[in-house]
């Protein structure tokens, strides 16, 4: 007799896996259309059902993508170090993968009597692990070992560069993204997601209103991590032919490209969780302890599908919007903005903390006082802190030719 | 370079507003227009499914065609004009003496290899009389090569088929005396 636990986590490893991984696919189909369509184009709207004439608006795009990498002939440069070569998308695919392993994708659902299920089920592989959020920090690090790798072992010089520039980024923002969680995971006092959601559909008051500065130094080094334009220097197509996958071709570029898609999906799984309050949406969802019924719970599916969806349309259309960084931008961002904005937030909310605790004043303030005085003092530091950095302005860099400043003596050949 | 020469125009950069400098008020209308774009109407012409528009067919460079003048006859007098502006060597002509009283010669053939062409117009503007124009049929496709050296009965039918929906260029062609 098997476990049921087990078949439950088979089952549902099977579904998020397999709904991962079509969903990257047909996002790659949306990043293409949306490209197109803030181009004034269509994008890829004919391949539909193979072998009629049904278009389907291009819908069939990912299976053609798919089966076109499939029978590229995988070619393997002759410099490279074999072994590392092969590891690199293994590890930078399973790290990807291996990360939803804690990330729910909904509430739970109710319990089905007739296969025996007496408890509610959790819509997470791995429902008990209580620091989910360790797990996801320290796999998202496994993740740059694969482009570290892959531009190491390609043993080619945009590669290499790649993989230095990635590995740049990566240190560097990892401490915002550390940063802008901390005020949360003090604020509901676990590093379970789960409890992170219950926490803002209990109060009511998503993380992005309590603390706004959290969330924007979280979202900016959230599109630093996934290599997402404006920070998609370890890959800029432009000047490092693809940067650290400039070698591969094949399935081994597929599991590159589709790891980094899995890289945006899982920040967004992220920011939603944390920040847009999961799947809660006032007066729609339910409080987190109403009786689940199978209609609530399909729809905190929904509401939470619908967050995500957004978030990644903000991905795509912010890759539009701006520019890329220089590399030197890149960094002053990182180490002289948002590390200190971070910093700022955790002491923002760590006072906060400190002030609300029933042993001060927070025996004599309603929670609803409570949580107001939170958002207030949120916004204001936030707001003030913003103004300071821009009136300060540490990413403000000039380095265009002056007159005032003599260059040095130039060959008068050139 | 030197950094006095005249040549060179020195300009400062216009210094970052507030705006600017906080960057949220300037991705916010960075996204607006992003956005506004998303849901314009678009600009590609998915060809085999809809034609496209060409408005200025005065201007649009396709395939040739010979004018009749008002009793049907081919316009052209074959004065060579047209194959000595030619760059590309496309056009062959035969003139015979003319039949007819009001000019001395006329083409007994007159050949062009449309895919030898290049499109540039240039026999269009070289031809005295305004015989020679090009059309704004653009998808010409054919089988063979052989198909596609249009010869003086081609030429005609495609103002035959044209001359509805494109005038002459020039009603009143200016006769050499």
């Amino acid at each position: 007799m098997i476990d049921q636990s087990l078949v439950l986590a088979g089952i549902k490893i099977v579904a998020l896996v397999g709904g991962i991984m079509t969903s990257a696919a047909y996002f790659v189909l949306l990043e293409r259309r949306v490209a197109a369509w803030v181009q004034d184009r269509h994008g890829p709207n004919r391949v539909g059902i193979p072998l009629t004439k049904i278009r389907l608006f291009g819908l069939g795009q990912p299976l053609a993508d798919g089966l076109k990498m499939i029978f590229k002939e995988e070619y393997t440069p002759a410099h490279v170090d074999r072994r590392l070569f092969w590891l690199a998308p293994i590890v930078i695919m399973a790290a990807a993968l291996a990360i939803f392993a804690v990330i729910p994708f909904g509430s739970s659902l109710p319990p089905i009597p007739r296969l025996g299920i007496d408890e509610p089920i959790p819509l997470v592989v791995a429902p008990m692990v209580d620091v989910g959020l360790l797990y996801v920090f320290a796999l998202s690090s496994v993740a740059v070992y694969g482009v570290k790798l892959g531009g190491w072992a390609s043993n080619s010089k945009y590669s290499f560069l790649g993989g230095l520039r990635s590995s740049a980024q990566m240190i560097a923002y990892e401490l915002p993204l550390g940063l802008g969680i901390l005020g949360i995971v003090l604020t509901s006092s676990s590093l379970g997601l789960n409890d992170i959601m219950d926490r803002q559909s209990s109060t009511g008051v998503w993380f992005i209103l309590s603390q706004p500065l959290g969330f924007m130094v979280f979202l900016i080094a959230a599109f630093a991590e996934a290599a997402r334009l404006p920070f998609d220097l370890p890959e800029c197509e432009q000047e490092l032919i693809g940067g650290y996958h400039t070698e591969y071709a094949g399935m081994e570029l597929l599991l590159f490209l589709t790891a980094e898609f899995i890289h945006m999906i899982t920040a967004s799984f992220l920011i939603t969780i944390m920040f847009l309050g999961g799947w809660h949406l006032w007066g729609l969802t339910g409080a987190p302890d109403a009786a689940l019924t199978w209609p609530l719970a399909l729809l905190r599916i929904a509401v939470f599908n619908a967050k995500i969806f957004g978030v990644i349309m903000f991905f795509m259309l912010v890759r539009w919007t701006w520019p890329r960084f220089r590399f030197d931008q890149l960094m002053t961002l990182a180490w002289k903005v948002m590390l200190p904005l971070g910093i700022l937030n955790l002491v923002t909310v760590a006072v906060l903390r400190e002030v609300l605790h029933p042993s001060h004043l927070g025996s004599s303030m309603s929670q609803g006082g409570q949580l107001m005085l939170e958002c207030t003092v949120g916004w204001s530091v936030a707001i003030g802190a913003w103004a300071l950095v821009a009136w300060i302005g540490p990413t403000v860099s000039d380095n265009h030719p002056r007159l005032d400043v003599r260059s040095m003596e130039v060959d008068p050949q050139i | 370079m030197r950094e006095d020469d005249p040549d060179i125009k020195w300009v400062e950069e216009p210094q970052l507003g507030l705006a600017g400098r906080m960057y949220l008020p300037l991705l916010v209308g960075g996204l607006t227009t992003t956005f506004k774009y998303l849901l314009r109407p678009k600009v590609t012409v998915s060809y085999p499914d809809e034609e496209p528009r060409i408005d200025a067919h005065e201007i649009y460079r396709g395939v040739h065609r010979l004018n009749r003048d008002e009793r049907g006859r081919v316009k052209c007098v074959a004065c060579f004009l047209c194959a000595t502006a030619c760059p590309a060597h496309c056009i062959d002509i035969i003139g015979v003496e003319s039949p007819w009283e009001d000019r001395e010669k006329y083409p007994e053939s007159f050949t062009i290899d449309e895919l030898r062409c290049i499109y540039c117009g240039m026999c269009e503007e070289a031809c005295p009389v305004d015989a020679i124009e090009l059309t704004s049929l653009y998808n010409l496709t054919g089988r063979s090569r052989e198909e596609m050296i249009f010869d003086k009965e081609k030429l005609l039918s495609v103002y035959d088929a044209t001359k509805e929906t494109e005038r002459m260029k020039s009603t009143e062609p200016e006769r050499t005396p």
